[in-house]
């Protein structure tokens, strides 16, 4: 038997805790709540993908919202056609995230710092500007959803189940997350994010492998975007506005740049202050602000580097 | 002599300046050639003409009988080319260990591809036995599991030469390697490099006279972008044209 590592028992303990939050919430009559959580959870599974772009490849992109939006786009457009099945409609949505990330990325990569933020936000416009003017993708209005997609044999029109999906796939992102750090491909990624000249002089081909990261992170908020439409009932056009890339970036800052759990945790912070601040006062966002500032300076490492701090 | 790296006839300007002007030089396999010459003379330039960081306006460049004049940088540390910077080029939050097994698993005709995403590259034993082992061998023993931030300037050019190493380049640029070290340290690095001789072929700028004459097979002497000499350490020393472009006012 291996041994279990005490941060391996918290994992579960919390994967534990998130289980059967549906089944406490039902047994107090709170069910709105489970739609919230499972918000949670989907913006989590976004703010993880970029985090492994800009935590782990180094790269600040500014463009997530569109990967997130074309998820979204995806499973709504083929609705209307007439494909109702998940197991089509979310490979799909995938796919069509890390194409699009795929010809993104082939180009923005070519620039760096600044510049980098600044195509990148470029190309995710262009897309939040086609789709409005698309007349079958809804224009302003987006496109609403007939049903939830299905997933033989699970019931996703039943929210508890969406939510329990939406945990499932979260759990294996980030389980995948850890092992690609660890692997070789993580390992020679480490390297680009420290010093990509001495990378390229060891003759590494640092190009593809930053696009690689770039694809993968972006095909995540696919996936999240295609859990979104469901979610809202809806693919809407200002999930593919800046702002939305700007929150997710202020999720994975808040939660930790760079750390495993950073995406989730700033995720589930920002949109429960949100929830919570939103019931109590109408200036949220100035107490948000607050909120973002105070990690930025007392602890830079995000709320995930507060318990990691040991290593 | 069998040549490892072969130029003729090499250009690149940058505006008006010929940077380079017409470098003929041969690099025999197995040598230790050193490339002297005064502040200015292009010797950097030509540094990065061979590993690629730059394209030339004009020659060839041959190693190991392939023209490489076009190839990326990539393709040619592929080849066996690979160098070390002046300035120290590490990651530095990395271990030593860390630093060199990523230069280790560079290797792609030993291990494969890098886009390896499942399996842990603390499995390949092997790499990690290899990295310790080159580290033990430029006296780095001891500080295998330090952040390479946290070592002191002579260490980190040691932990680069051993980084160089590990790709097994056939041919090895070292550009300045004792840039900016005290004596101890210049020394210690002077005979790592000795340790290399007959074994590794190096191509070798350096500005110190007393280290280059105790290394170097050959010596090459670059004057305003043009090789003004090129031979033995004894014959260049009593070359009339170096003795008043170059060394003049030294010896």
């Amino acid at each position: 038997m291996k041994e279990v590592r005490p941060a391996t028992r918290i994992e579960v303990a919390l994967l534990v805790a998130a289980a059967v939050l549906p089944l406490i919430l039902q047994a107090l009559g709170e069910d709105y709540h489970i739609g919230f959580a499972t918000r949670l959870l989907i913006f989590a599974l976004a703010a993880t993908g970029l985090n492994f772009i800009v935590g782990y490849g180094g790269m600040v992109a500014f463009g997530h919202a569109a990967f997130f939006g074309i998820g979204a786009y995806a499973v709504a457009l083929m609705m209307t056609a007439g494909i109702f099945s998940a197991w089509i409609t979310w490979p799909v949505a995938v796919a069509a995230a890390a194409l699009a990330a795929l010809l993104i990325g082939a180009v923005s990569l070519r620039t760096r710092g600044v510049y980098f933020i600044m195509i990148t936000l470029a190309f995710a416009q262009m897309i939040y500007y086609s789709v409005i003017s698309l007349e079958f993708a809804g224009g302003d209005d987006g496109l609403s959803l007939e049903q939830r997609s299905t997933l033989a044999p699970l019931d996703l029109a039943n929210d508890a189940t969406l939510y329990w999906v939406t945990l499932a796939l979260l759990s294996i992102c980030l389980i995948a997350l850890k092992r690609l750090a660890a692997s070789r491909y993580g390992r020679a990624l480490t390297g680009v994010r420290q010093n990509e000249t001495r990378m390229a002089a060891l003759g590494y081909p640092v190009q593809h492998i930053k696009l690689v990261c770039f694809v993968v992170g972006s095909a995540v908020a696919g996936l999240a975007g295609a859990l979104l439409a469901n979610q809202n009932g809806m693919a809407s056009p200002s999930q593919l506005y800046w702002t939305q890339s700007g929150m997710l970036l202020v999720m994975v800052i808040l939660g930790g740049v760079g750390q495993r759990f950073g995406g989730m945790l700033g995720a589930i912070a920002l949109l429960g202050l949100e929830e919570v601040l939103g019931r109590v006062t109408e200036h949220s966002h100035f107490y948000v602000g607050l909120a973002l500032l105070a990690v930025v300076l007392f602890a830079p490492r995000g709320l995930a580097g507060l318990w990691t701090r040991q290593k | 002599m069998n040549t490892l790296l072969g130029i003729a006839g090499l250009k690149r300007h940058f505006g008006g300046l010929w940077a380079t002007n017409g470098v003929d030089l041969e690099v025999a396999a197995g040598e230790i050639h050193a490339l002297i010459g005064p502040n200015g003379a292009g010797k950097t330039t030509l540094i990065h003409l061979i590993s690629g960081a730059l394209l030339p306006d004009a020659g060839t460049l041959q190693f190991a009988g392939t023209d490489i004049t076009r190839r990326s940088t990539h393709d040619r540390v592929a080849l066996g080319i690979t160098r070390s910077y002046q300035i120290t080029q590490v990651f530095p939050h990395l271990s030593l260990l860390e630093n060199v097994r990523l230069a280790v698993q560079s290797r792609r005709r030993d291990w494969g591809s890098s886009l390896r995403f499942w399996r842990p590259a603390s499995a390949d034993v092997r790499m990690i036995e290899e990295a310790e082992e080159r580290l033990v061998r430029v006296g780095l023993a001891a500080a295998v599991s330090q952040l390479a931030c946290d070592v002191s300037h002579g260490e980190q050019r040691a932990l680069e030469l051993a980084m160089a190493l590990a790709t097994r380049p056939r041919l090895l640029l070292l550009d300045e390697p004792m840039a900016g070290m005290g004596p101890e340290e210049s020394e210690h690095m002077t005979r790592l490099i000795a340790s290399l001789k007959n074994e590794q072929t190096v191509l070798l700028v350096e500005h110190d006279m007393d280290i280059v004459f105790r290394l170097a097979d050959r010596v090459s002497v670059l004057v305003s972008g043009r090789i003004i000499a090129s031979g033995t350490p004894s014959f260049v020393r009593e070359h009339p044209a170096v003795r008043s472009a170059y060394l003049g006012d030294e010896l």
